[in-house]
């Protein structure tokens, strides 16, 4: 009614705004908004922010490398080699790969949560390159590889690990497994633009990485396995990862391997890339 | 010409399995001023919001935003819109502060420039005090202040506002209409979607009202109460048991249906003669029913959404200021 008590004229008056909201929108320039790369490292910035505030999120790339590798020396490692030192020196490299594969999720969740948050419709509907958002994500997840990977290294290296293959096997074999692993993000991205919540993505991820990287060399030589299970370790590219990767690090590099797995991730990448990004630019 | 039009729509369609969430909606929304967008949830309002700011592409039909193609020239459209959306699209893990500095980022100023300009929209928005705090900590009107904030760290052509104060408190509410009422004398154009009538009652130049994906009337406000077609005169007697007696006599000397409202004490009808009123209301008093309150207006939106969908809009829309949801707005009184 047009003249019966609106709700407005009764409620508290808000500070005045209006003046300096003038000033403030009125004030703003145009700038040319940020190029690809630029929008990239902005969200990598982004990414780096997001630990800051939330350092608990690192619990799982500095806590359970330690655990694992301490766990998986001294439980398993008289059974295996004989003795936990013997089995350090072939199952640490196998630890380091475990370690960074798992987090390749993290990208997948990240987006996943900021879909169901709302702030993907903020950044999606900036006029910046729209896959900035995922470069930023990934290069937020880069620096998570190389900081797990440093955490297995010097817990390895204190309880008796030595490389071989010295400071340039082992920054090979991280570089190889950061390569891989980028390149495996992309898989989960498909799965995080496709599943409702962060939960299933980690459901979901975590059912296809547990038999991925424990049926494989990672953790024992494939030799006493039933046949079965070996024609699928064969195959399990975590397998041709971690033996890759252990090359490396015990100057037994394999040239034929690390290129398979470069050509892996190579394949990977121009595979699943293309349909993330499709699924990404047409997320509703 | 699409000159003179900021938004400007033809048979637009979006499907999502067998729903036709949008089906075939037709806007012409002129540049500058406020555009009120109304209708219940789930008419197709966010849809619709959604395929113009590049969100979502259209299955059907055309839409062009400041003259540029939605589909075709999506990116011309995203670097002169701005979209805040029903829930605050803003990181809340991050602060205040840093959630402004990586728009403006993104939008292209430089390291410094960004700190400069978010401190400035902090300032403006009464949000200082906040600014290094994680958003996560604060309240849902200062959320939605940072989030209109981060829509026009660059000040955009044309601004989508979804539902800008559904869950707000009135203090709230009153403060994101300013900031509106700001923003179009800055310049912009403002595309409101609402569930509240007296939103679009207060906001809007003009209305479109939405229902079940298709737009069901279009005006301004005035235009759209007029096509009811009469005056409302609202009562209150001082005593709700009079209501009844009062009902039956006003019915028969201003010649119109009553409609009792839910509040015991009330009732409402819409006169063709508006003249006719205070004799009648004259008449009440002569036969000892005490009237504490009247008034003669044009009719309300609700009254207007009732006569153009069969139902009361508040059925599915519970008002800004805290309404029961499950409240009918009015009932009519059988015959």
């Amino acid at each position: 009614m047009t003249t019966t008590t609106r709700a407005d004229t009764t409620s508290p008056q808000p500070r005045a705004l209006d003046a300096s909201v003038i000033a403030a929108v009125g004030g703003a320039e145009r700038p040319r908004h940020a190029g690809p790369v630029g929008a990239s490292i902005t969200y990598g910035w982004r990414a780096l922010l997001k630990i800051k505030h939330v350092p608990e999120q690192l619990f799982d790339v500095t806590m359970f490398p330690i655990m694992f590798t301490l766990m998986f020396t001294y439980v398993f490692g008289g059974a295996v080699s004989g003795s936990p030192g013997e089995y350090l020196q072939y199952a640490l490299p196998g630890i380091l790969t475990q370690t960074v594969v798992f987090i390749t999720i993290y990208t997948a969740l990240t987006i996943n949560t900021d879909i169901e948050k709302g702030v993907f419709d903020r950044f999606r509907s900036l006029p910046v390159w729209r896959p900035a958002l995922l470069v930023g994500a990934l290069l937020g997840d880069a620096l998570r590889y190389v900081l797990a990977s440093a955490v297995v290294l010097t817990v390895g290296l204190a309880i008796g690990y030595r490389a071989p293959g010295g400071v340039l096997g082992v920054v090979a074999a991280v570089a190889l497994l950061v390569l891989f692993c980028v390149a495996l993000t992309w898989v989960w991205l498909i799965v995080g633009l496709k599943v409702r919540t962060p939960n299933a993505v980690m459901g979901i991820s975590m059912m296809v990485l547990f038999p991925l990287t424990f049926v494989s060399s990672v953790f024992a030589p494939p030799e006493t396995m039933p046949g079965w299970l070996q024609a699928f370790v064969d195959v399990n590219p975590v397998t041709l990862l971690v033996e890759a990767a252990r090359g490396l690090m015990n100057d037994a590099a394999d040239g034929g391997d690390i290129l398979l797995v470069v050509l892996l991730s190579v394949a990977i990448t121009a595979v699943f890339a293309p349909i993330a990004l499709r699924l990404y630019n047409n997320k509703t | 010409m699409t000159s003179d039009l900021a938004i400007e729509t033809s048979g637009l369609v979006k499907t999502f399995g067998d729903t036709r969430a949008v089906d075939g909606v037709d806007l012409a929304v002129p540049a500058g001023g406020v555009y009120g967008v109304l209708g219940p949830n789930g008419a197709g309002k966010t849809t619709t919001i959604r395929m113009l700011a590049t969100l979502l592409p259209p299955d059907g039909g055309t839409a062009r935003v400041l003259g540029h193609d939605v589909v075709s020239e999506a990116t011309q459209v995203r670097s002169r819109v701005a979209l805040t959306g029903q829930f605050a699209s803003l990181d809340e893990d991050l602060t205040g502060t840093e959630n402004l500095v990586l728009i403006a980022r993104l939008q292209g100023y430089s390291r410094s420039a960004a700190k400069e300009r978010s401190a400035e929209l902090l300032e403006a928005f009464d949000l200082t005090a906040a600014a290094r705090k994680q958003v996560k900590a604060y309240s849902g009107g200062m959320r939605r202040r940072l989030d209109i904030a981060g829509s026009i760290v660059v000040r955009p052509d044309l601004m989508f506002l979804d539902e800008p104060t559904t869950g707000l408190d009135p203090r709230s509410r009153n403060q994101v209409w300013e900031i509106i009422r700001a923003l179009v004398r800055a310049g912009t154009t403002v595309l409101l979607t609402t569930q509240y009538l007296e939103e679009a009652d207060q906001l809007a130049d003009r209305i479109a009202v939405i229902d079940h994906g298709r737009v069901i009337a279009e005006g301004t406000s005035g235009e759209l109460k007029a096509s009811v077609g009469s005056g409302a005169v609202k009562v209150r007697v001082a005593d709700p048991t009079d209501r009844a007696a009062l009902a039956a006599l006003l019915a028969e000397s201003l010649d119109a249906e009553p409609v009792l409202d839910s509040d015991p004490a009330s009732l409402s009808f819409r006169v063709a003669d508006p003249t006719v009123v205070a004799g009648a209301l004259h008449r009440a008093g002569e036969h000892g029913l005490l009237i504490s309150e009247y008034s003669l207006g044009q009719p309300s939106l609700d009254e207007v959404f009732l006569a153009l969908t069969g139902r009361p809009a508040e059925e599915t829309a519970p008002g800004p200021t805290g309404a029961d949801p499950s409240r009918p707005t009015a009932e009519e009184v059988p015959a």
